[in-house]
């Protein structure tokens, strides 16, 4: 409904029975944005549930994966760069959020060389955000071998030191609520290695071992280069079935002091909370990038003009799109921030 | 129109960098209270965590007023859309302190389920 008609309906409702009469606009929108605002609300309340699932669980763990230790990788930069990359994918969104408004205000203008330089500006973000993500779940599923149901990511309850390859302990220490990452190594290639039996290879692996050492998290995670042949118990680590091997180290406070422990994984929900939260939102991306197109395609068209609404359709996917920035807000704070 | 157009364009550049800069001081407070940029240093939780909670709001309210432009809607309407999300306050605490309860008992639960392995069957004859 054209805003510039409800305006008129709206001057003469000082005649008592014209709100019987039906016209009326209350809230002075039409139907499909007022419509879009409760979509919105309710998706919010999705959004919500998943987010106090996930501090609900965390608040009943012991220990939690500390996210800056978990997020600090940066495509094509070495080390440790705790929160750069998901601050990066932030900025992406926000500014497709701004090209967004103006691609509204343009709208509003009905200009439409204005909306679809705009709009376009807008996917190219989308389609930006969704390329970090994926980023994002490529490292994390591939490298740092995290899944729906293994977290290989852990924090320390007390302070200990770790043992080294000789069993006893070694001169790497850690302390209580510190992370680390559980390293997976590939089973099978070093089987196959194995069987042309050199001592070459060894070598091979043993910088290979190094190499995902630095770049799956120095923190924690260093093991001087150690490769281990099979699944077993070393005096160092306990390598299980499917390749994590789990460190072992010495407690040295609170009421297990003392005691030779080995590493465990970390807590299961954090993997299927963080694919499934993140992939919901990213899933809402992705829409909303189709949506975008659809829309973009249509404006090209001349679709909304004939309207004569001023482009109301742009507004409508503006707020869903400024909605899906609105989720990340909360996403970065309670996955990343806190 | 040409007024507005302009004082529009205006404001939705004012509130992009009042967002990024926002994003970059969170960010920032994070990695003070994981210690990372003074050296050795954390800060203390609470004060961290309430900052940053404070600071997602102010982006939150930045988004839905400005960008989606509730400010400008009739009052009625922005109502009925940010009432009922205060139904939430709720929703959080409540969980929050159930969470926060279960890890308190996970020892007592622990222990009990021990204590019933090493209980013996009553005979049954």
């Amino acid at each position: 409904m054209a805003t510039d008609t409800l305006e008129e309906k709206h001057t003469d409702h000082s005649t008592d029975n014209g709100s019987w009469e039906g016209g009326e606009y209350p809230f002075k929108v039409g139907y499909g944005k007022l419509m879009i605002w409760y979509f919105l609300l309710s998706d919010a309340f999705s959004f919500a549930g998943f987010l106090i699932a996930y501090g609900t669980l965390r608040f009943s763990t012991p220990t939690w994966p500390v996210p800056d230790f978990v997020f600090s990788l940066f495509p094509f930069l070495e080390g440790h760069h705790p929160l750069l990359f998901v601050t990066f994918m932030t900025f992406v969104l926000l500014f497709s959020s701004f090209t967004m408004i103006r691609a509204v205000q343009e709208g509003h203008r009905e200009n439409r060389r204005g909306i679809v330089l705009w709009m376009f500006l807008t996917i190219l973000g989308g389609l930006g955000f969704l390329g970090c993500q994926a980023w994002e779940w490529t490292t994390l599923i591939g490298r740092e071998h995290m899944s729906v149901t293994t977290n290989p990511f852990g924090a320390h309850i007390d302070d200990g030191i770790y043992l080294g390859p000789d069993g006893k302990e070694s001169a790497e220490t850690f302390k209580a609520h510190s992370s680390y990452l559980i390293h997976r190594m590939d089973l099978e290639a070093t089987h196959a290695e194995g069987e042309h039996g050199a001592g070459e290879h060894g070598a091979a692996e043993h910088s290979g071992e190094g190499e995902h050492a630095k770049g799956g998290h120095a923190e924690g995670g260093e093991h001087g280069g150690h490769a281990y042949s099979a699944p077993g118990d070393y005096p160092d680590a306990v390598v299980d079935e499917r390749g994590y091997v789990h460190r072992k180290y010495l407690v040295a406070s609170g009421d297990n002091a003392g005691k030779i422990m080995t590493e465990n994984f970390g807590p299961k929900a954090f993997g299927a909370l963080f694919f499934f939260i993140t992939g919901f939102h990213g899933f809402h991306v992705f829409s909303g990038v189709l949506f975008l197109l659809t829309i973009l395609v249509n404006v090209m068209g001349g679709v909304y003009i004939a309207r004569h609404n001023r482009n109301e359709m742009v507004e409508k996917i503006g707020l869903y799109w400024h909605f899906v920035d609105l989720v990340w807000v909360f996403v970065f704070l309670v996955f990343y921030l806190l | 129109m040409g007024h507005d157009y302009k004082g529009a364009k205006k404001i939705a550049l004012k509130t992009i960098i009042i967002l990024a800069v926002v994003t970059v001081v969170e960010v920032m407070i994070a990695l003070t209270g994981k210690g990372y940029i003074i050296e050795g240093y954390h800060a203390p939780k609470i004060v961290m965590n309430t900052l940053m909670i404070a600071m997602s709001m102010y982006k939150a309210y930045l988004i839905v007023f400005e960008f989606m432009h509730m400010k400008y809607e009739a009052r009625g309407l922005m109502m009925s859309v940010v009432l009922p999300v205060g139904l939430l306050i709720w929703a959080i605490i409540a969980f929050l302190y159930e969470g926060n309860a279960w890890k308190n008992n996970r020892k007592v639960v622990h222990d009990r389920d021990k204590l019933e392995l090493t209980v013996t069957p009553p005979k049954t004859e």
